[in-house]
């Protein structure tokens, strides 16, 4: 069975704030679904699927109890950032398989104004994966990539000014953008000259730490048929996990060689029916990674093919993360699979920013990662079309 | 450098009591499979090559090569804060395996990729120490 065309997402509602320091991550998931429900033309009484990840207190139990939602059907895959993506393809294969008609995906975090995990583990858990990698030093998430860009550079000669490329075209959308967190365009040197995190990973390279959250509702073609509001339709969805291999880990590629695709397969497009992607962005060396593992070039060509503007909306090939991702704009609880799916239907819808929305764009791209490429990932594949498409 | 990294003591499970007890004596295991001999890491005793549950250890050479590896020049780990910067790094095992670890007993800037290495133990004070390695001049 395929998902293609059996579900639309019909709302979409991205938090306005990156701090938070006064509300619950209860409240914050609430408000985004009340966003995205009334974006759609919906409310919480229509609602009969939820999605959400595992980190708000008992996941799905915590939330739909917070909101009253009355459920037919809960899903709660927790695959990190990659999650939300994984949740719509979810959602369209429950719609499809007449389980649900409306459902509805959260995702909240305070990581800027409160405690919660920011990728790196403490000493001690007694998971042998943890005490196997948790003692050396891994300072948060960036380490992990910054092994992965590394080796990236030594098997490849990807260079800093070509991972810089990446940040500086998601700073030159997030000019636009009003909400979002880093607003002044970068140049390679500013990015080259901002303090080495992680070798060869500089403060530059990395995301934004940010609260927040998003909703995105999904919905059978009944329903969106009797909605005002344009929908973008689901083409395709893959997914994949790729771990450490029992020690034989391989850090030049993702998840995204699997789950790439599967979610083109099931689409029926090619690489150049694809209008705009969103790539997810935890740092430069993600998105070179990605794009060479979808497919849009050749592995180990991604550092030469972001040169020359390639990214940047409008007039570039391939037109990225026109919010600024999360490398300027929002990184909301530290995973930034819902953004990456919300900027997609504003592209789609024509509701991007004008100074970075892409003319006719029919056909889009939205790629989360979860976990680290450096060790364990979580990746997925969405690809959404207009109505009609 | 390696005289001010801290020692984080593990935490140990039934699967990995023996495993840590070794390096107590500056010997490195590994589990291996019986049925298929695939060398396991991280150490389990479950083989995910074949799905076996017949494992035993095995003493690793101690030698290997660095397969990539990052400066940390930030970090709010305690102890390791103070230690800045030091190298974390995935080092190839001469059995096959690429296990995280730091490359001490050498400046951060003269770590390449490639380059040979040697397991050293580093003692946690708490009957077992943690491996790291170093550069291998007899390579």
């Amino acid at each position: 069975m395929s998902i293609r065309g059996k579900a639309f997402i019909a709302g979409i509602y991205e938090h306005p704030l990156r701090e938070i320091p006064d509300r619950s991550v209860s409240q914050i998931h609430a408000e985004v679904a009340a966003g995205a429900l009334a974006d759609a033309g919906l409310s919480f009484s229509d609602v009969d699927a939820y999605f959400c990840d595992g980190s708000a207190g008992f996941g799905p139990l915590s939330n739909a109890d917070y909101m009253g939602l009355r459920l037919k059907h809960v899903d709660s895959t927790e695959t990190g950032g990659s999650s939300y993506v994984v949740h719509v393809g979810h959602a369209a294969e429950a719609i499809a398989a007449g389980k649900c008609h409306v459902a509805l995906v959260t995702l909240a975090g305070r990581p800027r104004t409160a405690a919660m995990g920011g990728g790196g583990r403490g000493f001690g858990t007694p998971t042998p994966d943890a005490t196997f990698e948790g003692l050396w030093g891994m300072s948060g998430a960036v380490t992990g990539y910054a092994l992965a860009a590394t080796r990236h550079m030594h098997e490849f000669g990807t260079t800093s000014e070509q991972l810089a490329e990446v940040k500086v075209a998601a700073s030159l959308h997030a000019q636009h953008n009003p909400n979002a967190f880093l607003r002044e365009p970068m140049t390679v040197e500013e990015v080259l000259d901002s303090p080495m995190i992680c070798s060869p990973l500089h403060r530059g390279d990395c995301c934004v730490v940010t609260d927040g959250g998003g909703a995105v509702v999904v919905v059978s073609p009944e329903v969106a048929r009797d909605l005002n509001r344009t929908s973008a339709k689901v083409l395709g969805h893959g997914e994949a996990i790729k771990h450490a291999d029992n020690g034989r880990l391989d850090l030049t590629y993702t998840g995204a060689v699997v789950s790439g695709p599967i979610a083109f397969e099931e689409a029926g497009v090619s690489h150049a029916d694809i209008d705009y992607v969103s790539i997810y962005d935890s740092f430069t060396i993600t998105v070179i990674e990605t794009l060479e593992d979808l497919g849009f070039c050749e592995k180990g060509k991604g550092g030469q093919f972001v040169l020359g503007g390639t990214l940047v909306a409008p007039d570039g090939r391939l037109p990225f993360n026109t919010d600024g991702g999360g490398l300027c704009n929002n990184h909301p609880a530290n995973r930034g699979g819902m953004t990456k799916v919300i900027e997609a239907v504003r592209q789609l819808r024509g509701e991007a920013h004008p100074a970075v929305q892409v003319p006719n764009c029919t056909i889009a791209l939205a790629h989360g990662t979860g976990g680290s490429i450096g060790s364990r990932m979580g990746s997925s594949t969405l690809i959404l079309g207009t109505e009609d498409a | 450098m390696s005289s001010t990294l801290p020692t984080p003591a593990p935490a140990i499970s039934p699967e990995t009591e023996e495993f840590w007890a070794a390096t107590a004596r500056g010997k490195l295991l590994l589990r291996r499979c019986d049925d298929c001999q695939t060398i396991i890491w991280y150490p389990r005793p479950f083989c995910p090559a074949c799905g076996s549950l017949k494992t035993s250890w095995t003493e690793a050479s101690g030698r290997g090569s660095v397969y990539t590896f990052t400066v940390v020049h930030r970090s709010g780990i305690p102890g390791y804060r103070d230690a800045l910067p030091y190298v974390v790094a995935y080092v190839e095992l001469a059995e096959g395996p690429r296990v995280l670890t730091n490359i001490v007993d050498c400046e951060p800037d003269q770590v390449r990729v490639g380059m040979p290495v040697r397991v050293v133990f580093h003692d946690t004070g708490e009957g077992n120490a943690l491996f790291r390695f170093r550069p291998d001049e007899d390579a």
